[in-house]
């Protein structure tokens, strides 16, 4: 069982969140011209990596935040969690 | 090599069971090869295989990390089916059906292959709507399909929750007489030692820690044990991809995920078919020693620890346990987890890759067991042939970029929103 410790409401069980995915990746700017690469990277393509990932989690039977939440992938310790406008 | 048989089982027998021949070799790396293949599982050791057997290349190296038949070919859930949609997919693995049924004689070796059927549970007239259309393809591809009723499914599986007021009624479902069941370490071992007996160098406990790439063409790997040249690579690690991909600096529409499977105590034979929950993740069968094997959903993040957590077991088997009450009297034996590369649109990638000699096979999913030997006989092919076969010319790499998905699910690494 993860613990995961929402930047709001503090340590809670894995079961309260849903996760989100990689929050490295970007979408492309609105209004500009977007290359197929782009959209191939934004929607497809991840590292995947094996160690540190920096992921979004949902907070959904909580107070229904996302945050920023840096794991690793091998162990699943848990480093760091953050709000979304905070940096990591 | 020594052919198995109950000849050679008496005759073993009476001296004590001495003088077995080792199965396959344990070689050191040589310098050079025309091919190596990474990764010893059921996919790498098949290609190797078909390698020799189809293609007469035997100069060929098995790379493998750990030991052969120890990642998921041996933490499967060991079905086989082709009930699948889409023309790509329900060729591809109908071809691997072929190779099933044929697979304990041409390989001189057991592999249990137990054809007993699997059942898709329906609950909602839609359901029964969808598995009537995929039946129907299915069937337009030659493949065996039947669309039971409710009373149907109760003559097949009567210790089902048949009951009137449960939250998912069974409509009744969609069954492939002819899919079923292998002994999946059986499968491994009987390539291995075929590929072995043709010249193919099984090299375990070798872990790949770089490639020499040179102009854009493949030259060569760097492992634990020494260097290797080579013009041709085949990569086979499933939920390692990314991790090898990153010291080739490519990125790959494939993230890994964790998934678990459990087995209860063996009990007397109840269920002689594979049967699947249809209104979550959760499917059963009855192992030959008498365990119900279980499986479900992805844990739901990104991870590598080949372990998992408990609630997602428990949300599993609460599925189980509406479709199946009587388990609830069992006890768990064993609970284990394997790593999966999950492509974006839940199909498998077997291509050629922007640099010369370097072949790409992943993105099996949770579903790569059953597709051993079709993987096998296209990779081989596709190494050997420098292009790939018609059978996986969709299975590309490029389909994401260029929108030719085949979504049969819809659903990609994000299962649990399916």
């Amino acid at each position: 069982m993860l613990l995961i410790k929402c930047p709001y409401c503090g340590d809670r069980s894995q079961n309260e969140f849903a996760y989100g995915g990689d929050a490295t990746v970007k979408r492309p700017e609105l209004n500009k011209e977007v290359s197929d690469q782009d959209w191939d990277n934004f929607v497809y393509l991840r590292k995947s990596p094996r160690g540190k990932h920096l992921e979004l989690w949902h907070h959904i039977s909580g107070c229904r935040q996302w945050f920023k939440v840096q794991r690793d992938t091998s162990t699943h310790e848990i480093f760091k969690t953050a709000e979304m406008n905070e940096d990591i | 090599m020594q052919k198995y048989s109950v000849f050679s089982l008496i005759k073993n027998a009476l001296n004590g069971h001495k003088n077995w021949e080792v199965a396959w070799k344990d070689p050191t790396p040589k310098s050079q090869y025309d091919v190596v293949i990474i990764g010893g599982g059921g996919h790498g050791l098949a290609t190797a295989y078909y390698l020799a057997k189809e293609h007469n290349i035997t100069n060929v190296a098995i790379v493998e990390k750990g030991w052969i038949g120890g990642g998921n070919v041996g933490r499967n859930t060991t079905i086989i089916r082709s009930n699948y949609m889409y023309d790509v997919n329900a060729r591809f693995n109908e071809f691997g059906m072929n190779l099933w049924r044929n697979m304990s004689q041409e390989l001189n070796f057991n592999v249990m292959f137990s054809p007993r059927g699997i059942i898709n549970l329906a609950h909602s007239d839609v359901q029964m709507n969808a598995f009537s259309r995929r039946g129907n393809s299915m069937r337009l591809n030659g493949i065996d399909a039947v669309l039971l009723g409710r009373e149907e499914v109760k003559k097949i599986i009567p210790m089902a929750d048949f009951s009137e007021n449960v939250r998912f009624p069974i409509f009744g479902g969609l069954m492939q007489p002819s899919a079923g069941t292998a002994r999946h370490d059986a499968v491994a071992w009987g390539y291995a030692r075929q590929a072995d007996s043709m010249g193919v160098d099984i090299i375990q406990h070798c872990e790949v820690t770089g490639f020499d790439v040179v102009n854009g063409k493949i030259k060569g790997i760097k492992t634990s044990r020494g260097n290797i040249k080579t013009n041709k690579v085949g990569l086979c690690v499933a939920g390692s991809t990314s991790i090898l991909a990153e010291k080739l600096n490519m990125t790959l529409p494939i993230e890994t995920h964790l998934i678990q499977a459990c087995v209860s105590e063996p009990i007397k034979p109840v269920l002689d078919k594979v049967v699947t929950f249809g209104a979550g993740h959760f499917y059963c069968s009855q192992s030959d020693k008498g365990e119900m094997v279980m499986g479900g959903d992805l844990d739901g993040y990104n991870s590598y620890a080949q372990r998992g957590n408990l609630p997602t077991l428990q949300h599993v088997l609460t599925e189980g346990l509406a479709m199946f009450p009587f388990l609830s009297k069992l006890k768990m034996l064993r609970t284990w987890g394997g790593i999966m590369d999950m492509s974006m649109d839940g199909s498998p990638i077997i291509d050629k890759t922007h640099i010369e000699g370097l072949y790409l096979n992943c993105g099996w999913c949770y579903g790569g067991f059953k597709s051993t030997p079709a993987s096998g006989w296209t990779f081989a092919h596709t190494i050997a042939q420098d292009k790939v076969h018609e059978l996986n010319a969709e299975l590309s790499l490029n389909r994401f970029s260029t929108g030719h998905l085949l979504d049969e699910k819809g659903i990609g690494t994000k299962t649990w929103i399916g």
